[in-house]
This record gives structure tokens, C-alpha cells and sequence, in this order.
């Protein structure tokens, strides 16, 4: 909601800017924001003033009174877009919102088709709810639009990687997690390191502005940390030597670890622990509701294991322990 | 072979994809040129005219066009509408909608301005000559100044075709994005994909906004005869 408030809150500082720039414009240097008209008439030039007064205050009071009642409408309209459970069933179609870049969460192959974990889940929620895998609808959201999506009731459920924070819980209802992410940390094989003590009065590379930077620096702080702006300068620094492991989401670095001979992860479940959970729009219980229901019954077959072997395995390898990524029935411990 | 990267191009239908995505990219374009042209060429003449009252309104819209940046409309447009209205407008819709408000401002000032650059004797021959003021207009203003519009028209539409790059975030898929999606999809096997993606949006962009640019050198140089 905050995104979106800030939306027409810019758009009202938008509007007083303008009434500045004609204000200060128009009787500083006589009007040239108004385009002289080859046809006009001396006369009327001292009329000008007359009229921009007149509308400036009308313009600051229409600003004024709709400002005052998008505020209002806001609070009452918020849930009236929103799909319950029952028009779910009703139009046979769920609209889930998913990343499309997102390898190998949510993405699309040579194909044209969407694949991944989130989306393997988002099939197997259409089957239990609408008794078809085809009956979802998959929306390409972005990282940045995924709340917008929620509020606007433009999709009815988000399965793309949505990290539960205090912040975004304000906005949107998020169910039971269905994954987790920690840290984890990369090392030459040959000095592998397997616990983080193991660091202390050693140099570990971090990238700035991540949650590793803060974790290793608040709780470590006998470790030397070697900072970088971007991954790509850090994974090089991590191959030329000049650390002796690196940090960073466990996600991230097991991934680049299978593609780089020589090193591998072995940490790979350390600081504080983020859970990734699916997302309804504020207030759409029914939906949430049976959500939940869903992931706790499906704890039985170990279904998220069995996605994980689908869709993360080929990518993380086997060397990956699929309980230090995957959440059965909503469980963390 | 193996490391070049440029098989990706044509893995599946990876590259079939790409010209969807650019197809996207120019409906939407070009679609919003074209309400731009018609809009603007009146929103001009209306901004010449007398009515300060009018003519008022007008600027307001034109800096607000100018200041707001597109992404804040296209949020405003999509998700506003659906949240407050309850009015569900698809991705490409609302592309159009967004980009024909702003092409409509801008190509009025485009036209405010080659209007008035036309001289005042042109304008005071005609009504001398019993010319209405429609009949003014349509015979001897606007083809004077079709020659002056034509280069920052057409800079404004290449414009268009590039900014179309923010209507991913609207849920449209065009053709940057389906680079992202080819790039990410196989960043493991192949990590060196994007540059020669990218390569291929270029050259994309390039095909569709260089032709547009020529023809309009071409009818600028016969319009001088």
C-alpha cells in the first residue's frame, strides 16, 4: 500500500510544482511558458493575470478535494477487487503471479514455457483447487511490482520467491513458507571452510548493502571482511585469491559454486533465516485459508521435496541437503 | 561453439520469441503515434488559440506529461484503475493509453510550435483572401508546417519504440524482456548469453527505428521541391 501512496502523493507534489513554476513563470518573466500567439492582441495581456489567479485556486481546490478523497476511497475500496475462493471455483481459472527471470524459481525455457519451483507448485495448487494443472493462469510479475499486483486483485495468489518481511506483511497476507533462505558461504575446496569459526582472523568477501555484510560485520567481528559493490568484482576476487571464502544468499552461492571447478559450499546454512511464503491480497482469508490447509497436507507426500528433485536439484546438484532449502508443512525450525 | 554463446539465439523458438516481443514493442509504438498525430495536431492548434482559459489548461497538462515520469502513469493507468474503478484494463491497453497522453503532449507542442513559426503574413494573406478559418488551416498552414514537424515527430516516435522497455512492469512482455528471460533461463549452462542477446536487441531496435528515420530524410528532401 505504501508504494502505491506514495504514487499519488507524488503525483500531488507534481501538481503543486506546476502551480509554482506558473506562478513564478508567469509574473517574472511574463508568461513565455504560455507560447506568444502571433494573433493576439496587446490588450488582453493584463486580462492574463486575472484569469491565472481565478484558476490557480480552482486548481488548488479540485487538487485539494481529490487528494482528500482518493485518502478515503482507499480505505474503503481496498478489498472490492479481490476474487474469494468460491468466484476462484466459479471462473475456473486462478491467476498466479510468478517471475519470469527468476532461474530456476520462475523462469522460461527454449520453449515459451514457464518452469521452476514456484511454478511447479502453482500447477500442482490449480490441480488440488480447480482439478486441472491448466487451469492457472501465470502472470509475469517483477520484483517490484509483486505488491502492486496483490492490491490491484490483478492476480489472486504470488508464487515468485516472495521473502516475508514485517513490511511487506503490512500490505499483502502471506500462508505458511514453502522455502527458507539462509547464508551461505563459498571456499576453495582445498581450504574448505566448513564452519564459520573456522574464519576468524581471515578474510571473507561480502558484497555491500547484503545481509551477509551486516550479519558477519554485527556478529563477527574478528572476521575481516574484503567489501565489493557488485557480485561479478566479488566472485572475482574470490577466484584470484584475495579472500579466503564468500557470502553471500546460500541460494546464490550454491548455484555458482556448481559452475566453478575447485570450489564449494561448505556452509551452507548460517545468520538469520528468511522464509519465502506464497501471497494473497490483505483480507482475502477464504483464499489464504485453504492455502495453508493445502501446504499442510501436502507435508504427507513430502511434496516440496519431491519439487525440489524436479526443478532446484539439477541446478544445486546433489551435494545440496534439500532440507537446508525446503519447508514441508509450513514447519521451521 | 561451446563458448561463444550465441547458439542460445536459436535454441527452441528463442529467437521466434524475440520478434513477439518486438512485435509488442512497435503495436504498442506505433499505435500510440498515431492517436499522438491525430490528438496533437488539434491539441495544437487549440494551444495557439485565443482562450487563455484553454490555453491554460493545455500547459498544465503539458508539464504535468513532462514532469510525471511514464513508469508513475503506467502504475497510475494499470493497477489505479483496477484498485479505485475496479477497472481492469490489459497491459497493452494501458501502454497505449499512457503513451498517447504523452505523445499527444508532446506532439502538440511540436505542432504550437511549427505553428507559430509559420509567418503572420501567411496567415493574414489567407483571411484576405476569404479564406475560413478551417479552410486557412487545411490549405495553407498545416502543409507548411508538415516539413518542420516531420524530424521531431519522427524523433518522438523513436523515442516511443525505445521507452516501450518500461512496460514490462506492467506486465507486458516485450522484447527486452524476453532478452532477460532467454539470459536468465540459461545462465547456468551458458553464461556468456547475454551479450550476444543484448547484441541481437540492438540490432532489433536498430532495424525497426532506422528505416523510420530515412524515410523521414526522404520525404523532408522531396517535401523541399
Amino acid at each position: 500500500m505504501a508504494v502505491r501512496k506514495r504514487g499519488y502523493a507524488n503525483l500531488h507534489w507534481v501538481m503543486m510544482v506546476v502551480v509554482y513554476k506558473i506562478v513564478v513563470n508567469g509574473s517574472s518573466y511574463n508568461l513565455p511558458f504560455w507560447g506568444e500567439n502571433i494573433l493576439e492582441r496587446k490588450e488582453e495581456k493584463d486580462m492574463k493575470k486575472k484569469w491565472l489567479g481565478l484558476l490557480l485556486t480552482v486548481v488548488l481546490a479540485l487538487g485539494a478535494l481529490t487528494g482528500c478523497g482518493q485518502e478515503k476511497k482507499e480505505e474503503d475500496n481496498n478489498n472490492q477487487t479481490v476474487r474469494t475462493l468460491e468466484e476462484i471455483k466459479e471462473d475456473g481459472n486462478i491467476k498466479i503471479g510468478v517471475f519470469s527471470d527468476k532461474n530456476p524459481f520462475g523462469y522460461v525455457d527454449s520453449n515459451g514455457e514457464v518452469q521452476g519451483y514456484d511454478v511447479y507448485f502453482a500447477k500442482r495448487i490449480a490441480k488440488d483447487l480447480l482439478g486441472s494443472e491448466d487451469a492457472v493462469e501465470f502472470v509475469y510479475v517483477e520484483a517490484a511490482n509483486r505488491v502492486e499486483y496483490l492490491q490491484s486483485g490483478k492476480v489472486d495468489i504470488i508464487l515468485a520467491n516472495f521473502t516475508v518481511t514485517e513490511e511487506r506483511a503490512e500490505k499483502v497476507d502471506f500462508a505458511l513458507p514453502y522455502m527458507k533462505v539462509a547464508l551461505g558461504v563459498v571456499s576453495p575446496e582445498d581450504a574448505l571452510i566448513t564452519d564459520v569459526e573456522q574464519l576468524n582472523g581471515k578474510t571473507l568477501i561480502v558484497v555491500k548493502g547484503t545481509t551477509a555484510e551486516k550479519y558477519f560485520s554485527e556478529n563477527y567481528p574478528e572476521i575481516n571482511l574484503l567489501k565489493f559493490d557488485e557480485y561479478q568484482e566479488a566472485y572475482d576476487a574470490l577466484l584470484d585469491g584475495r579472500g579466503d571464502a564468500f557470502s553471500t544468499d546460500n541460494t546464490e552461492v550454491l548455484a555458482w559454486a556448481l559452475q566453478n571447478k575447485g570450489f564449494a559450499v561448505g556452509v551452507e546454512s548460517v545468520g538469520s533465516l528468511d522464509t519465502i511464503a506464497p501471497a494473497v491480497q490483505k483480507g482475502n482469508t477464504e483464499l489464504l485459508n485453504w492455502i495453508n490447509e493445502e501446504i499442510e497436507s501436502l507435508e504427507e507426500e513430502q511434496f516440496f521435496h519431491k519439487d525440489f528433485e524436479e526443478t532446484l536439484a539439477p541446478v544445486y546438484g546433489d551435494s545440496v541437503d534439500a532440507d537446508n532449502l525446503v519447508v514441508e508443512g509450513g514447519k521451521v525450525e | 561453439m561451446q563458448d561463444s554463446g550465441i547458439q542460445v539465439l536459436f535454441d527452441g523458438i528463442n529467437f521466434f520469441r524475440l520478434l513477439e516481443g518486438l512485435w509488442a514493442s512497435i503495436r504498442i509504438a506505433f499505435t500510440s503515434m498515431l492517436f499522438s498525430v491525430v490528438l496533437g495536431l488539434f491539441l495544437g492548434m487549440v494551444m495557439t488559440g485565443k482562450n487563455k482559459a484553454i490555453r491554460f489548461v493545455c500547459r498544465v497538462y503539458l508539464e504535468v506529461v513532462r514532469i510525471m515520469p511514464q513508469l508513475v502513469l503506467l502504475f497510475l493507468v494499470y493497477f489505479g484503475a483496477a484498485k479505485h474503478f475496479g477497472i481492469d484494463i490489459s497491459g497493452e491497453m494501458a501502454a497505449v493509453l499512457v503513451f498517447t497522453f504523452w505523445g499527444t503532449a508532446e506532439m502538440g507542442d511540436l505542432v504550437r510550435s511549427a505553428l507559430i513559426s509559420i509567418p503572420k503574413h501567411q496567415y493574414e494573406s489567407g483571411y484576405s483572401l476569404g479564406f475560413s478559418k478551417i479552410q486557412l488551416y487545411l490549405h495553407i498552414i498545416l502543409p507548411q508546417t508538415f516539413r518542420r514537424l516531420l524530424p521531431s515527430a519522427v524523433s518522438l516516435l523513436t523515442r516511443m519504440v525505445k521507452t516501450t522497455s518500461l512496460v514490462v512492469l506492467i506486465g507486458v512482455v516485450e522484447v527486452v524482456k524476453v532478452g532477460k528471460q532467454i539470459i536468465d533461463a540459461s545462465r547456468f549452462e551458458n553464461p556468456k548469453a547475454a551479450i550476444w542477446v543484448y547484441g541481437a536487441i540492438f540490432l532489433l531496435y536498430f532495424a525497426v527505428c532506422y528505416p523510420i528515420s530515412k524515410l523521414s530524410t526522404v520525404l523532408e528532401k522531396r517535401l523541399k521541391d
